[in-house]
């Protein structure tokens, strides 16, 4: 799997106790160019920090930057760590920037949320937080309600005249520079694309976020497991069940505990409707951005049948905060097989209205075929995901290559495109609602009766009945409510397919109830990272339908 | 009995007050920009759609120019990153001019109490109707513009300026 690794820095590293390969600063970048070049680990998931001056082991250094690879198979990860050593007052890494895309945003982020510096990197600057902002938010020093008021917007110039520059443009003479965003209809909440014009095309973009950053990660750390539960749904708030199945499922694998198989199955289920959902508002919208409104009517409305069973099942119409660690929060309720069946009927309508109009429709063909391609090897370099990955041809799938759950047992098909562009990526995601509904069905039919929640004292809340009437009850309540779920001191990376992606949380345990570090890998992230280069060189009119089609969630994406 | 113009013109004329009139026409026309950034957005997405429909109180007509808009509904999460940009989008709006402020985040932070999240954009600009709700039932939002069409029919007078000058916000100099 990493046999050339092995063989070079075999004397270099030295493995931990969380399985990630701990090796010197000075080789890192070798290291991870020989995984990439060599061992086939074309994937770069994510890099994170760890600030260790408040964990209550001793570590070598108080900072360490992790990196996470997945080989071309998308079978094995791969977790390399580096304990960053302070020289002259300043942190300081060397870029991997220049081998992997994706890197580059990502190494941002962790300048801006913990203040190591990336030698060489290409922009060093700011990617969540204002330009005003003083400090870095993640670090264990930095107080959670320090707020820091901003007067005034980035004008981005640093670095679009960078940009210009390289495409030849020394003087501003004739072009136009103009703001698609942050407050603009088809901006998708808060996204910032800085576009300088010739005429209608888009010389030179550049695109900030981190308007919609609202602390996620930071409020994690000092939240119990399972009141972490309600941020997560504010992720992708298209999807929010997926999101909290996609938490649950991390930290239930850092417990070692397999939940009930019906549990199991009712995550399938609610989480496909959710993936459904979510491809129903992205298509809707991106429809509406061509100027095709009728189909919005008919994606949105079956929507709305969606909410009223999420209603019914669990109180909430978006966000539902309906997992659990250990299972899910309550069972399914008397007729939801009939509601259920009346959601389909009306989903299935809705899309087969929508294709009647658009799928032979000449001006969605012009308007979405050949519009903001992106090749397989760039998307796999930018770290795209799901169906955008897709859509360019590669079938990766996690519930396909790291099946969780009974995926393994149900029969459906990962859609895929050919070309990688608006057209592809819209029609993957009509044909994943079609194999959605084929697991749901499937599912439906597999359903097995039991627990919805692993029965064990330390993890899931007594009943009700319990903790009215006798005293072990009530105490298990107040011991899990006061001290959170105790998770045994780990560092674990684990990922599902959600409706956009690979979403996978990074979590580093102490051992208490409270997680000492969490960090989202949210698939939108790398997604809109490459977006300046996927428009530069079309009309703005492009620009807009390609960002409706990668579907950016500001809240994923932003944290 | 009919007096005045009525009893000249007969049925053909309504008299009533200036006020009432305009009031009557703001009220059926609030012409919403959207300001959605987070989750309350989608559930606004859900008030204009047919289920819920928004037209049915004469606030359909969306703009996105703050130039063309008279009530600004604040939808969703607002950092310190976000705020000059509404600052701003409020200041272009024409007076007069209502805002709504659409659940917790924007009322008051909501659960978002960090380093990044305002805490209320009422410390940025003047919020007439607050909508509880993490994020609010579409009906709860249609609760909040018959509240500012109520306000508009009983308190508005078109000699009384609506201008708020003593309103003093964060990013006020």
């Amino acid at each position: 799997m990493y046999s050339h690794f092995d063989k070079k820095f075999g004397d270099l590293y030295t493995k931990d106790i969380n399985d990630a390969f701990v090796i010197e600063q000075t080789f890192i970048k070798a290291a991870i160019k020989c995984l990439k070049e060599e061992d086939d680990f074309h994937f770069l998931i994510d890099i994170t920090a760890i600030d260790y001056s408040k964990f209550a082991k001793p570590m070598p250094t108080r900072f360490a930057i992790v990196y996470i690879l997945r080989s071309k198979e998308f079978k094995n990860t791969i977790t390399l760590k580096v304990f960053v050593e302070e020289e002259e007052g300043a942190l300081h890494v060397e870029t991997i920037s220049d081998l992997f895309f994706s890197a580059n945003w990502a190494e941002r982020e962790v300048w801006d949320q913990y203040g190591i510096k990336f030698l060489n990197h290409p922009n060093m600057k700011r990617v969540l937080n204002h330009k005003e902002f003083i400090g870095h938010p993640l670090r264990k020093d930095y107080p959670r309600t320090k707020g820091q008021l901003c007067t005034k917007t980035d004008d981005l110039m640093d670095e679009m005249i960078p940009r210009l520059e390289q495409k030849g443009y020394k003087s501003h003479e004739g072009l136009m520079f103009l703001n698609l965003g942050p407050a603009h209809p088809a901006s998708h909440g808060t996204i910032r694309t800085f576009v300088a014009l010739d005429g209608e095309n888009i010389v030179s973009a550049v695109t900030e976020i981190g308007y919609l950053h609202r602390g996620f990660e930071k409020a994690c750390e000092d939240h119990t497991y399972n009141q972490i539960i309600p941020y997560t749904d504010r992720l992708n708030y298209c999807s929010a069940i997926l999101n909290n199945v996609a938490f649950a499922h991390t930290v239930e694998g850092m417990l070692g505990v397999t939940i009930p198989e019906r549990a199991q199955f009712i995550r399938v289920i609610i989480g496909e409707l959710s993936r459904v959902i979510d491809h129903l508002v992205c298509l809707a919208a991106a429809l509406v951005d061509m100027g095709a409104l009728t189909n919005y009517w008919y994606l949105y409305n079956p929507r709305e049948a969606v909410y009223d069973l999420l209603s019914k099942l669990t109180g909430a119409r978006l966000t539902n905060s309906y997992m659990r660690i250990g299972g899910v929060a309550h069972d399914l309720y008397d007729g939801f097989e009939e509601d259920l069946a009346g959601c389909i009927k009306e989903i299935e309508q809705g899309m087969s209205d929508t294709l009647n109009l658009v799928e032979h429709n000449r001006i969605f063909h012009d308007r979405t075929q050949g519009v903001g391609i992106i090749t397989a090897e760039d998307a796999i370099n930018s770290g795209f995901t799901g169906p955008n990955l897709r859509a360019s041809g590669v079938a990766y799938d996690l519930r396909k290559t790291n099946p969780y759950y009974f995926y393994d047992a149900l029969d459906f098909d990962i859609a895929v495109g050919s070309v990688g562009d608006v057209y592809d990526r819209m029609m993957v995601r009509f044909e994943e609602i079609r194999q959605s509904i084929s697991i749901i069905h499937q599912s439906m039919k597999m359903l097995p009766n039991g627990d919805i929640i692993v029965n064990d004292r330390a993890i899931a809340l007594p009943k009700k009945q319990n903790v009215y009437n006798n005293i072990e009850g009530l105490m298990g309540q107040f011991k899990l409510i006061m001290d959170g779920v105790k998770v045994p001191g780990k560092e674990y990376y684990d990922a599902i397919e959600a409706a956009n992606g690979e979403l996978g949380f990074y979590i580093v345990s102490d051992g208490t109830g409270t997680p000492y570090k969490v960090k989202v890998r949210p698939p939108c992230f790398p997604a809109i990272s490459a977006f300046p280069d996927m428009v530069e060189g079309g009309m703005i009119a492009d620009a807009i339908i390609s960002l409706s089609s990668l579907n950016i969630i500001a809240g994923e994406l932003d944290r | 009995m009919a007096v005045g113009a009525e009893a000249i013109f007969g049925d053909s004329v309504v008299t009533t007050k200036l006020d009432s009139a305009i009031s009557w026409a703001r009220e059926s026309s609030m012409w919403p920009y959207i300001f959605g950034t987070a989750c309350c957005a989608i559930e606004f997405m859900s008030v204009a759609s047919s289920k819920f429909d928004i037209s049915r109180f004469g606030a359909e007509v969306v703009r996105f120019s703050p130039r063309q808009a008279d009530l600004l509904i604040v939808a969703g999460t607002i950092t310190y990153k976000q705020a000059p940009i509404l600052k701003k989008i409020y200041d272009q709006m024409p007076e007069p001019k209502w805002v709504i402020s659409m659940g917790a985040c924007a009322c008051s932070g909501g659960f978002y109490d960090n380093y990044t999240t305002l805490q209320g954009i009422d410390s940025i600009i003047p919020v007439d109707v607050y909508v509880a709700g993490c994020p609010p039932r579409p009906e709860a939002l249609i609760d909040a513009l018959m509240q500012i069409q109520k306000q508009q029919a009983q308190e508005e007078s078109i000699i009384k300026d609506r201008v708020n000058t003593e309103f003093k916000g964060r990013l006020d100099v």
